[in-house]
């Protein structure tokens, strides 16, 4: 993956208005954060293989970033990416990674379902 | 008959920490070891710092550390079945529990290593350690293997006592740290911390065990 540029994922972004397309979007302080602080609330969740059709898209921020798809009937929303990169099946993954590289928050469009 | 020794952990790396010298022991005497490994830890969040994975790319990456870790202890056959990290505790637990008993009754293993129940903090670990002592407990007493766990809940030891079973892995410490080493993904805080810690280094070359009554 690489630094997020924000006018090369605005212009993917653009590319997918209308589409139907494959959704991951997850969040993460990992399953032991609480057994390694108790004062932290342990908090994962994910949705893998939601079915979207974004009606608009925009990238915000200074970074990290935040991303935000408007949707017939809501939102999709994510905050704190700082990675993206097209893969070579020619997804959209975007992650926001902490200092020490790891995954807190994932953002990811597909137009062929992922793997579960 | 064969010593076999069965291990059933739902992650690539769970064999790495606590077993993997005990694994070492094991196989160096000729002796087979089968492990099962669940998932393929593939919405864990370290990926590598710099990170070198992305969501998509984890699977095939932990895949091949976890290929690797076997080789570096001597595991020849690696059960790998398929499911997906943070769910083993939503699917069907005699389910669960009826593939574990299949493997029990092919390899007819003398020893069986898993978590300990209520003692092993990740939903995932939980899930399997009950699969497993309901696999065993099904058994007629006199055909199950020893069941030997690993708990590692704070409250372990004040609530379980003592481990029952040390096992000083001194003798396969290279081993060991290769097993560790391999699954580079999540453990490269460990090998740093193992080589400046005393205490790491103590915790490593012990690898501490707890029967599960049955």
């Amino acid at each position: 993956m690489q630094l997020i540029q924000t006018n090369e994922v605005q212009k993917t972004l653009d590319q997918l208005i209308g589409k139907e397309l494959y959704l991951h979007l997850e969040t993460t302080n990992g399953a032991y954060a609480n057994h390694n602080n108790e004062s932290v609330l342990t908090v994962n969740a994910y949705i893998r293989n939601g079915k979207v059709t974004p009606l608009s898209g925009k990238i915000m921020g200074n970074g990290p970033y935040r991303v935000g798809l408007k949707i017939e009937l809501g939102w999709i929303y994510a905050e704190g990416l700082t990675h993206w990169e097209i893969d070579t099946e020619g997804r959209l993954l975007m992650a926001g990674h902490d200092a020490e590289g790891r995954l807190a928050v994932a953002l990811q469009l597909s137009s062929s379902p992922f793997d579960v | 008959m064969d010593d076999h020794l069965l291990v059933i952990f739902p992650h690539p790396d769970d064999e790495a920490f606590g077993v993997s010298g005990t694994i070492a022991q094991h196989t160096k005497k000729g002796l087979p070891v089968t492990y099962i490994c669940l998932t393929l830890g593939q919405m864990g969040r370290n990926m590598g710092n710099p990170p070198f994975a992305t969501r998509e790319s984890l699977p095939l990456i932990r895949q091949k550390e976890l290929e690797d870790a076997c080789a570096a202890v001597g595991i020849q056959d690696l059960r790998q079945f398929g499911f997906r990290d943070k769910t083993v505790e939503f699917e069907d637990e005699k389910f669960l529990a009826d593939q574990f008993l299949a493997v029990i009754e092919e390899v007819k293993p003398t020893r069986l290593i898993t978590f300990y129940p209520g003692y092993s903090v990740h939903p995932d670990h939980e899930a399997t350690a009950r699969a497993v002592v309901r696999a065993v407990g099904s058994m007629p007493e006199m055909d199950r293997p020893e069941l030997l766990c690993v708990a590692f809940a704070k409250n372990s030891e004040e609530d379980l006592g003592a481990p029952h079973v040390v096992t000083d892995i001194s003798d396969v410490f290279e081993e060991k740290m290769n097993c560790i080493k391999a699954h580079r993904s999540q453990t490269q805080w460990l090998v740093e911390s193992v080589d400046k810690d005393p205490a790491m280094l103590a915790w490593v070359k012990n690898e501490r065990f707890w029967r599960y009554p049955l």
